[in-house]
């Protein structure tokens, strides 16, 4: 066997396991890439969303504008966004994570809301007849019962995010997706088959650790599910 | 001169327009792709999702099918798909939309959307309704297409829309896979660090997509039964104070959520 046909016998392999332990830092880097940045979108998105959120309870007229705003936002497709800005800030990791933010206002803001409209009226009159002040009763009454709710919507938040991160590595921000390009371009599966296992394993797991911190949060709607 | 002079100056260009390369032709590529694996999508998700929700069974899988599509990016479904099935025209009558990997991309793409969201759609109808329609004599056929149907249709449009606006964001994805369409401007642009033609690219794909939003919110408002509008909003209004359960145990949001 020829050195160009073993190259070649390697590359159509799904996975070539020294490939793998020869690149285990790579892996690493970009795994911790991909996460940080999930992190970072979503946590900013949540403190974009939150406060639109609860001017929209307060305000029902807000809502639709908002939504409408938010709505388009999330109509353009993401390789238009993700390049939008690089004539301002560059090949940058601001160019990739104002567009994550945008994409997560609307999930965001539509689950906080709908779980803060949701809470029942007689638990928001008991607690003003307790004496609650409007910020103590949000923060104690409000926000725990609205919780399911608002951690589907970082779910599907982050979800999404993992995903639209692949695509920023064609903005040279790294991360997982950086994997299915070299795999891509070199004709060698092994990248693309890690950066896809691994990207959707961290979906699944973001996922999971979600829905297991809600539990752990909100015991009493375990009761109610059956 | 200024970065968004240029950029006005690219659209006043008209060998930009014209040409195999030009605006024209690569919107008629991206129309052309997107159109094709709507229709197909569609034939295979709505009669699927109309009928199960007519007989009210396989709800799991209707309703899991587009959790499943979330978790896999479409970026590497169209790589992946590039890997099994090279790049290469589709056979026979749809060689003209260029791509055989794009165009099964969109496909599976566009069936979660409009799979959930008919078979969501039709089990909605009120069951009072559909004893009446029954009780006045109509047969399963007539009760489908003439209660069922008409009333499932906002749901069935969201769908539809739902996955026609992933289309038409996966289709300039797909640019990088080697396809024509809009998204060449963007690819192209980048490799070439051409700031200007990126920024013209991503103008017009935006345009696009949010055009093809509102052009199928008119149909949707054109199709549906104004009688029915009505009721819409006031059981839309209803839905809101449904229980916070409604909300969590969905985490695939019907309708306007699609997964990017």
């Amino acid at each position: 066997m020829g050195p160009l046909s073993l190259a070649q016998d390697i590359g159509s392999r799904w996975v070539y396991w020294p490939w793998v332990t020869d690149h285990l830092d790579d892996i690493w880097m970009r795994l911790s890439q991909h996460v940080t940045l999930t992190f970072l979108a979503v946590a900013y998105g949540l403190v974009i969303a939150f406060p639109l959120a609860l001017l929209a309870v307060r305000w029902r007229r807000l809502y639709p504008p908002i939504i409408g705003f938010t709505g388009v936002l999330y109509t353009i497709p993401s390789l238009a966004l993700f390049v939008i800005l690089i004539p301002w800030t560059g090949l940058s990791r601001t160019t990739a994570l104002v567009p994550l933010v945008a994409y997560t206002l609307l999930i965001l803001i539509r689950n906080i809301v709908a779980g803060l409209r949701a809470v029942p009226p007689e638990v928001q009159e008991a607690a003003q007849g307790m004496g609650y002040r409007p910020l103590r009763q949000l923060f104690v009454v409000d926000l725990p019962l609205a919780l399911p709710a608002i951690v589907a919507g970082i779910r599907i938040a982050t979800v999404t995010t993992i995903g639209l991160i692949t695509i920023t590595a064609l903005i040279g921000q790294g991360g997982l997706g950086q994997f299915m390009i070299d795999g891509f371009q070199r004709d060698f599966r092994t990248p693309l088959t890690i950066g896809v296992v691994l990207s959707v394993a961290l979906a699944v797991a973001a996922d999971l650790l979600l829905v297991g911190t809600q539990r752990l949060l909100s015991p009493w709607a375990r009761v109610k599910t059956r | 001169m200024s970065f968004l002079g240029e950029v006005i100056d690219w659209f006043r260009d008209g060998s930009h327009w014209s040409g195999n390369d030009g605006v024209i032709h690569r919107l008629a590529e991206h129309v052309q792709i997107s159109l094709v694996s709507i229709l197909i999508a569609a034939a295979i998700a709505l009669p699927i999702g109309i009928v199960l929700g007519h007989v009210r069974r396989g709800g799991l899988v209707a309703i899991n099918v587009s959790n499943v599509g979330r978790a896999l990016p479409t970026f590497a479904l169209l790589i992946l798909l590039v890997q099994i099935l090279g790049i290469g025209d589709p056979p026979g009558l749809l060689a003209f939309t260029g791509s055989l990997p794009a165009l099964i991309a969109l496909v599976a793409l566009a069936v979660p959307p409009m799979l959930t969201n008919a078979y969501i759609g039709m089990t909605q109808v009120d069951p009072d309704v559909r004893e009446s329609a029954q009780g006045m004599g109509m047969s399963g056929g007539q009760q489908l297409t003439r209660v069922e149907l008409p009333i499932a249709l906002p749901l069935v449009m969201a769908g539809v829309r739902t996955a026609a606006v992933a289309v038409v964001a996966t289709a300039a994805l797909a640019a990088y896979i080697g396809y024509g369409g809009l998204g060449r401007f963007i690819i192209d642009g980048l490799s070439t660090q051409d700031n200007v033609q990126v920024f013209a690219g991503a103008l017009l794909v935006a345009l696009l997509s949010i055009a093809v939003e509102f052009a199928l919110a008119g149909v949707q408002r054109a199709l549906v039964s104004p009688g029915l509008r009505v009721g819409r909003e006031r059981i839309a209004r209803d839905i809101e104070q449904a229980p916070v359960q409604a909300v969590a145990t969905a985490p695939a949001p019907i309708g306007q959520i699609p997964s990017k």
